[in-house]
């Protein structure tokens, strides 16, 4: 059962205090931490449990700059064999199609047998590019997995559908299932761990090696012509308790009362 | 005749709110740019969704065959070819749901229809269409302009706008055979699995404390279970807390979750995501304790507290204990 992986590193926001840039087009990442986006890493770790299980190899690929390269030596030391950078030089301003023909372009030749990506990312969250990828390799695909489970030459999918509600779907293989988070606990990666495999050849790809053309990605590939960000307009908004934290517990717990009838 | 193509959600015999959220949606973008609303609506038989559908746009254009009863990706994709040849719409909408997430990338690629998810808005102006959008987890909004093309495919947020179920509207009603196609489907629906809940009904409480991202690591847990506990609350948490398994999915709050409204929604640590906004926003009283001035949880929350929740909880424990 060989595996590939299409992983990307994200912008750490969960607890950033975020600026927007210049051109307001985008958040300004300078001063971010970047990390494997939350979904890749479950897959990462899905696709380990399915090699322990039944055997084979897995290829992580990325595309992005040379900082990228540490969230592939992180899939490397969870149980990834081999790992593929695509270089982001030419892709930069890529919608999730362009992103797509990046990865299709890298994957096409590789010998697998199942594909896995995360069911979105945290930065932009298209939620395209695994789907896109199925269409463009003409492989059966099934987003939004919270259970995998392979039968001789068939995956059997969980999806996540709404309000507690699976459904079970059967995939003939080869195929692409994107990963939602929670399917699995993933690992721990420690700091040695990683030093375990830093000698590992991370195998390098740019536009030229994957025969793309300058204006089928980028911006000029994009379906977006001009893009604004903000920050979010604010409904009514919440009254912020200030003053001591006595204070505010006083007023806590006058409000409690009040409200909830105790 | 151009339009809006609104596909209709359905399942287990039911149509799903998104639908009605939709048909609202595209009635108001037809009406300032006088285009017509096509609602689609892809079906094994007949369910009674014809009468909830007739006063809410133009044309219902209904597709039947046994391969579109449950969603498959392939199916569903040849019957909506079949409509957007009947009627060549402008805009195809779709819900950004378990559906749609799963549907729209496909359908783009099959129609070379370039598609912009995850709406929260949508403009449609000379032909030129907007999009508003929500990234960084809801931390920033985001305004699109997509580039000029003779048709888009656009999925829209659930829980963004509010449903409608009479327009006053009568649709005609066009069938259209479901296309033949012998290629042996490379997906195939099994079966539902509703999970079985053995824990308790967080919907049976008058509060709920929540707890969130912030609760740093399951050791923490105690620690609010006896704060909840002191005032009579049930603990229940956000996505993240449940998919680390520190507390059982059925306790967890949003969209894949379960919706509440109790008197009083306590939320500790927890940004507020829309999925979970989706699960809470119509609890009665909303309160927030987030380290985060920012979080989007302040939005929508009633009382806020910027702090860390570890601070407030033992103080605030204090009192209620002190007052009951």
């Amino acid at each position: 059962m060989n595996i590939v992986v299409c992983i990307k590193q994200v912008p750490d926001v969960t607890e950033a205090d975020l600026k927007i840039n210049k051109d307001g087009d985008d958040i300004v990442k300078d001063d971010l931490e970047m990390v494997i986006n939350e979904w890749d890493n479950y897959a990462v770790e899905e696709a380990v449990r399915i090699k322990e299980r039944h055997g084979g190899k897995i290829i992580v690929v990325t595309l992005g700059d040379e900082d990228s390269e540490d969230i592939l030596r992180r899939a490397l030391a969870m149980g990834a064999d081999e790992a593929i950078r695509i270089d982001e030089e030419g892709f930069e301003g890529s919608d999730a199609k362009g992103i797509s023909l990046a990865l299709y372009h890298a994957i096409r030749d590789l010998d697998f047998d199942l594909i896995l990506t995360g069911a979105q990312s945290s930065d932009v969250a298209w939620g395209q590019v695994g789907v896109l990828l199925a269409q463009m390799l003409n492989i059966p695909y099934a987003t939004l997995a919270m259970g995998i489970e392979i039968r001789e030459e068939k995956a059997v999918v969980k999806r996540e559908l709404e309000s507690n509600m699976f459904e079970r779907v059967e995939l003939s293989l080869p195929a692409l299932i994107t990963i939602q988070t929670g399917i699995n606990e993933p690992r721990y990666v420690s700091i040695m761990g990683i030093r375990r495999v830093r000698r590992l050849k991370i195998e390098e790809k740019d536009m030229d090696d994957l025969e793309i053309s300058q204006d089928s990605v980028g911006s000029s590939g994009s379906i977006i012509e001009s893009k604004r960000v903000s920050f979010p307009l604010e409904g009514e908004g919440a009254e912020i308790l200030t003053g001591s934290m006595d204070e505010i517990c006083e007023r806590l717990t006058q409000i409690i009362r009040e409200k909830g009838g105790m | 005749m151009p339009g809006i193509l609104v596909l209709v959600e359905g399942r287990k015999g039911e149509l799903r709110d998104i639908s009605f959220e939709m048909l609202n949606l595209a009635n108001r973008i037809a009406k300032q740019e006088d285009l017509s609303v096509h609602a689609l609506l892809l079906e094994s038989e007949e369910k009674g969704f014809l009468d909830k559908l007739i006063s809410l746009c133009n044309k219902i254009i209904k597709i039947s065959a046994p391969s579109l009863r449950d969603y498959s990706p392939e199916p569903y994709i040849k019957a909506i070819i079949s409509a957007v040849e009947a009627v060549s719409p402008d805009i195809i909408m779709i819900g950004h749901t378990s559906l749609g997430m799963d549907l729209g990338p496909a359908l783009s690629e099959a129609l070379s229809i370039p598609l912009i998810t995850d709406c929260i808005d949508v403009r449609f102006k000379d032909n030129r269409l907007y999009a508003s959008r929500q990234i960084y987890g809801g931390k920033i909004h985001s305004e699109l302009l997509i580039k000029a093309h003779n048709k888009y495919i656009v999925t829209i947020r659930p829980g963004t706008f509010e449903p409608v179920y009479e327009l006053g509207m009568s649709a005609d009603i066009m069938e259209i055979q479901m296309p033949e196609w012998d290629v042996p489907a490379k997906r195939r629906f099994l079966e539902y699995i509703e999970e079985r809940i053995d824990d308790i009904d967080i919907n049976s409480a008058d509060i709920l404390v929540s707890i969130g991202r912030g609760i740093g690591k399951p050791e923490n847990i105690p620690v609010v279970q006896r704060f909840a506990d002191e005032i009579g609350a049930l603990l229940s948490c956000s996505r993240p807390v449940a998919d680390k398994g520190w507390l059982p999915k059925s306790r967890q709050v949003g969209t894949s979750g379960k919706i509440v409204k109790p008197k009083i929604y306590i939320a500790l640590g927890i940004s507020g995501a829309f999925q979970h906004q989706v699960g809470m926003k119509n609890s009665k009283t909303i309160i927030a304790v987030n380290k985060d001035p920012k979080a989007p949880i302040f939005n929508i929350a009633h009382y806020g507290v910027v702090a860390d929740m570890f601070q407030v909880l033992p103080v605030l424990e204090e009192k209620l204990k002190k007052d009951a």
